[in-house]
């Protein structure tokens, strides 16, 4: 069971009261030509994962509370979330040292 | 090989048991193999058992992090079932649930494979619509499947709860005659067993540490017991997939989340088949000790721990309380957790990667155990021949890029 704390409206609760969002910083591939955008980066976009065992950024959405989206760091072996920022946060440092893509 | 037989019983009997050999040899590894497959779980076992049957490759060796048969092989529910929607699916599923009627005497190894039947329970008027479908599908693939009543489905099984009052009312189910259960570990054990006498070495406690590659060619593996040369390698390691395929640069469309079972006390015989209720996430069936082997949907986030996450367990206990009210006092025995490795369409990846000599068997998700005699025979041909299996091409990993998914996130409703 994971307590996750909200870092937007404080409020504390188990994983019941959140909602996974997966993956965090995706990114969709824009242009204003739709042609110019590959397979490949649309396959990225909405398949590809890093899926990382270790440190990894997710989207949580406080359900249960003020009803916002916000990302976490989270260790997905140990469960242990080190750290919780606002959903227009760029990625934390401890994010790139820990990734290797 | 020792063959096993009534009359090897006898013999070792009369010797009160001292004299059976071992089942497989513990063999140092080589320093050059023509194939490795990284992974002895039963879709590994039974890739280099194939090799080594059907294509006469016996320079093969099996490398795993544990022991063989030890991650979700060992973990799951053990249910088989082949009546799934796609008809590339249905290929695949029923291949091996076809495998599996003459397992036993293809490996001379009792892996206990029983075709009890299996129901999976319609309780929403869009479920009943779905497995509509799913039967008329079945029927044009040549998979024995059909509809049955809810009233057949309660003289079937007498502990279900169909009352009116009941939170969801049964309306029928889609049966599967020949659906049914397996040991697992049995299977591990025995395609470990065959392989092994057929001269494929399973190097245990040999942890892969990278993949060694040179000009976009794979060049052999590196491990804790040192580096071993390959002409070719195969990875085959369900939820522990993505690590893999980070050290060859391959970037996959996988996710590892945990998927949680239990088994109850053993108890008299009450449920001769196996129940699978989707729209409430539960399944269970009874072993032949009498414990009720219990499973549900997967955990919701990623996870490598191997443990998974209380909610997940207690709403699986609480939909089935519910359908079968005379469990509700049973204890629990043992709860534990696989991690599989779920796909965006929740259907396997089978075939060859960017890398030359590098292959790839996973995203399985929750349907691994189901489909290991058919996934090991396709993989075996499309290793040895360098090219997918027909059965396997649908599979391959380009699909992603080319928007040509399998969907089978609605197979079951709920981890199978």
């Amino acid at each position: 069971m994971l307590l996750i704390k909200c870092p937007i409206c404080d409020c504390e609760g188990d994983e019941t009261d959140f909602h996974y969002g997966g993956e965090g910083h995706i990114q969709r591939p824009t242009s204003s030509n739709p042609d110019k955008v590959g397979d490949e980066a649309q396959r990225d976009y909405l398949y590809v994962r890093k899926n990382p065992r270790g440190l990894h950024s997710e989207r949580w959405l406080c359900e249960r509370g003020c009803g916002k989206w916000f990302h976490a760091l989270r260790d997905t072996a140990t469960m242990v979330i080190s750290k919780t920022y606002l959903i227009t946060d760029k990625p934390p440092a401890e994010l790139k040292k820990a990734g290797k893509k | 090989m020792q063959k096993y037989s009534i009359f090897t019983l006898a013999r070792n009997a009369a010797n009160y048991h001292k004299g059976w050999g071992l089942a497989w040899r513990s063999p140092e590894p080589k320093s050059e193999y023509d194939i490795v497959i990284i992974g002895a779980g039963g879709h590994g076992l039974a890739t280099a058992y194939y090799l080594a049957k059907r294509h006469n490759l016996t320079n093969v060796a099996v490398v795993e992090k544990g022991w063989l048969g030890g991650g979700n092989t060992g973990r799951n529910t053990t249910i088989i079932r082949s009546n799934y929607l796609q008809d590339e699916s249905a290929a695949i599923y029923e291949l091996s649930r076809s495998l599996y009627e003459g397992l036993a005497q293809e490996l001379n190894y009792n892996v206990m494979f029983s075709p009890r039947g299996l129901f999976m329970l319609c309780m929403t008027e869009h479920e009943l619509r779905g497995f509509k479908r799913h039967a008329h599908a079945n029927r044009l693939s040549g998979i024995e499947s059909r509809m049955v009543s809810a009233e057949e489905v309660k003289r079937k099984i007498p502990i279900l709860n169909v009352s009116p009052t009941a939170r969801y009312p049964l309306l029928g189910a889609l049966y599967q005659p020949r659906g049914g259960t397996a040991r697992h570990d049995a299977v591990a054990w025995g395609y470990a067993r065959g392989a092994d006498n057929l001269g494929v070495d399973i190097l245990q406690n040999c942890a892969v540490t990278g993949i060694t590659r040179r000009g976009g060619k794979v060049t052999g593996i590196d491990t804790v017991k040192g580096h071993i040369k390959a002409k070719k390698v195969a990875i085959v390691t369900a939820g522990s997939t993505t690590l893999l395929g980070d050290m060859a640069g391959l970037k996959l469309p996988i996710e590892s989340v945990t998927l949680q079972a239990c088994v109850s006390e053993p108890i008299k015989p009450v449920l001769d088949v196996v129940i699978m209720a989707g729209t409430v996430h539960g399944y269970m069936s009874q072993s032949d000790k009498g414990e009720l082997v219990i499973g549900g949907g997967a955990d919701e986030y990623n996870n490598y721990s191997q443990r998974g996450s209380f909610p997940a367990i207690e709403h699986t206990i609480t939909s089935l309380a519910e359908l079968f009210p005379i469990i509700r006092r049973l204890k629990m025995l043992r709860q534990w957790a696989g991690i599989v490795d779920m796909t965006g369409d929740r259907s396997p990846i089978i075939g060859k990667t960017d890398v030359d000599g590098l292959y790839l068997n996973c995203g399985w998700g929750t349907g691994g155990f189901k489909s290991i005699p058919g996934s090991g025979l396709v993989f075996a041909d499309t290793i040895a021949n360098d090219r997918p299996h027909p059965i396997a091409e649908p599979f391959g990993l380009n699909r992603f890029a080319e928007g040509r998914l399998i969907d089978e996130s609605i197979a079951a409703g709920v981890a199978h």
